[in-house]
């Protein structure tokens, strides 16, 4: 299940989207948590609901898979729209009923706010997706790179972030081995009272804390003989690609902001 | 042969931080060039030590060691390194890499090699050790001896003299540490590399060159397999064990049937027993 909920994420399936340089997706995504901000009236909502769904359509992913990324967020979509309906005021008195009133206005904003998030969702989700975790990383570590300057240490939090993404399978094969062999010895993981269940996690967590720490400092050893010294003079063999696809891909969210500019209101 | 040494340790002391006892005390011996040397002994004997000081993991509180000519201090430490590859115990508490081909990358990328050559290398080493199918293939989806294979193929892309296996094989299944053994073999002959295996496993250290015994921090003998393995009672008094054919063997001699010498493998006692009855 745990499984699911990491990798699940990713479908592995050939596109454009998938091919991307995962820098250029990055950009973009930072980009156009920007801009959607710009759209005000219902041309812009309709030129951002274009660009969604003709990069959903280029991605490939099956409708399934969004939907898997929208649904925690559902509830809270609903809940901005009902507060925008009811509490904002302006425009023409629609429908009057004893204390509840609402306004022309709060139907448009209601309906604006939660596009702007199901978008919003859609094309974060859409990263995900085409994206393997390691390319993100890898993507980050670059695009970051100018920040050294300021003595961030990007090169460490992107070993940090692969060498943690390298060991959740093998933690989770061991959170695995471990509950059965506390099942084994008679706790109860599945059933009982809440209090228990959540009581039972300590047998489990034990162990694996400590399991963690000795392969943290088994693998700092093994790095250290293999001549790791920092990210100092060290060369990358992971290459990303910038090609003509990721080009036109930024032009295209350019343009996108352009018409934003010129016909938001 | 010409015995060259690649290693000498000269009255070598350590002592971990807040112990009493030495963890090495006086240790004094040399490894040659293009042996295959197994280092035995019981828990607490001192042979990770042992490991860990010969690629300056640690540094010892007294005496000298040399490798590959070098001095073996603060300064000399990663070029050291760079001639010594080390292969530990535990599969997957040394894979960095999220894949194979990035995990036999890692020690290249610490060197700074550029790139281009990184890939020969990688496809290279990954040849020989019979795993260049699993190119892309994550770590979780490998048994532990694929990993090992993999782990060496990480030491050898930075083409070493000298590969340490601290118990590198056992946490494996037998199969697997025939696999890893065998590739190690294989590569000792093909590149005229020194090979040193930390072991507690006596089977593995019968085919040794040489063997050196430690106990209690101390070098307690050191010889042919053959003649390690004639100590038999003084062995076992050592908390360690003697290889199944030997055990046989000696088994054999208490019952009146003498056999003409110690037996270090089973195909060889089994050649010997089954041909007998004609060289009588």
């Amino acid at each position: 299940m745990m499984e699911k909920m990491i990798f699940g994420r990713y479908v592995p399936i050939p596109s454009v989207i998938h091919k991307m340089d995962p820098r250029s997706k990055l950009i973009i995504i930072f980009l156009f948590v920007a801009i959607i901000f710009l759209a005000n009236n219902w041309i812009t909502y309709a030129l951002i609901a274009l660009y969604t769904f003709f990069m959903l359509g280029l991605s490939k992913v099956p409708f399934r898979f969004l939907y898997g990324g929208l649904k925690p967020v559902i509830w809270l979509v609903l809940f901005t729209f009902l507060l925008q309906l009811f509490f904002t005021k302006g425009g023409n008195l629609v429908f009057d009923w004893g204390p509840i009133e609402i306004y022309e206005e709060g139907i448009r904003m209601g309906l604006f706010i939660s596009l702007r998030f199901f978008f919003l969702i859609l094309i974060t989700s859409l990263l995900t997706l085409t994206t393997t975790p390691i390319e993100i990383t890898d993507g980050l570590e670059t695009l970051l790179t100018p920040l050294k300057k300021l003595r961030f240490p990007v090169h460490e939090m992107a070993l940090m972030m692969s060498i943690s993404l390298r060991f959740i399978p093998t933690l989770m094969q061991e959170t695995d081995k471990i509950m059965k062999a506390q099942i084994a010895r008679g706790v109860e993981f599945a059933s009982g009272p809440i209090k228990e269940r959540i009581k039972a996690v300590i047998p489990l967590l034990i162990p694996l804390f400590v399991s963690s720490f000795k392969r943290a400092e088994e693998l700092a050893i093994a790095m250290e003989a293999r001549g790791y010294r920092g990210g100092e003079g060290r060369t990358k063999y992971r290459q990303l690609s910038w090609r003509m696809i990721d080009t036109l891909q930024v032009g295209l969210l350019v343009i996108l902001t352009i018409l934003l500019i010129i016909f938001r209101s | 042969m010409t015995k060259k040494p690649i290693i000498s340790l000269n009255d070598v002391c350590f002592q971990y931080d807040g112990q009493d006892n030495y963890a090495l005390h006086s240790v004094t011996f040399d490894i040659y060039e293009g042996e295959w040397l197994a280092i035995v002994g019981h828990n607490g004997s001192g042979k990770s030590t042992m490991a860990k000081l010969l690629n300056g993991l640690q540094f010892p509180n007294q005496g000298k060691i040399t490798v590959c000519g070098l001095p073996l201090t603060e300064e000399n430490v990663w070029d050291i390194r760079k001639q010594l590859g080390m292969v530990f115990q535990n599969p997957d508490n040394q894979f960095v890499g999220t894949t194979v081909e990035d995990d036999v990358a890692f020690g290249l990328e610490n060197m700074g090699i550029p790139r281009e050559e990184m890939v020969l290398r990688v496809q290279d080493s990954l040849k020989k050790v019979k795993m260049e199918q699993f190119l892309y293939q994550e770590p979780h989806h490998l048994s532990g001896g694929q990993k090992q294979r993999v782990a060496i193929a990480g030491v050898l892309a930075l083409s070493p003299s000298i590969i340490i296996l601290d118990e590198a094989t056992s946490m494996l299944d037998p199969r697997g540490r025939e696999e890893v053994l065998e590739v190690v073999r294989d590569l000792k002959n093909e590149n005229r590399l020194t090979v040193i295996s930390i072991t507690h496993d006596l089977e593995e250290a019968a085919k040794a060159d040489r063997i050196i015994v430690m106990n209690k921090g101390e070098v307690y003998r050191e010889g042919t397999p053959e003649e390690i393995f004639s100590m038999d009672e003084e062995l076992i008094k050592l908390g360690l064990d003697i290889p199944f054919s030997v055990k046989i063997g000696k088994a054999f001699r208490q019952k009146g049937i003498d056999l003409p010498k110690h037996y270090l493998t089973e195909e060889e006692l089994v050649t010997e027993l089954w041909t007998s009855h004609s060289h009588k």
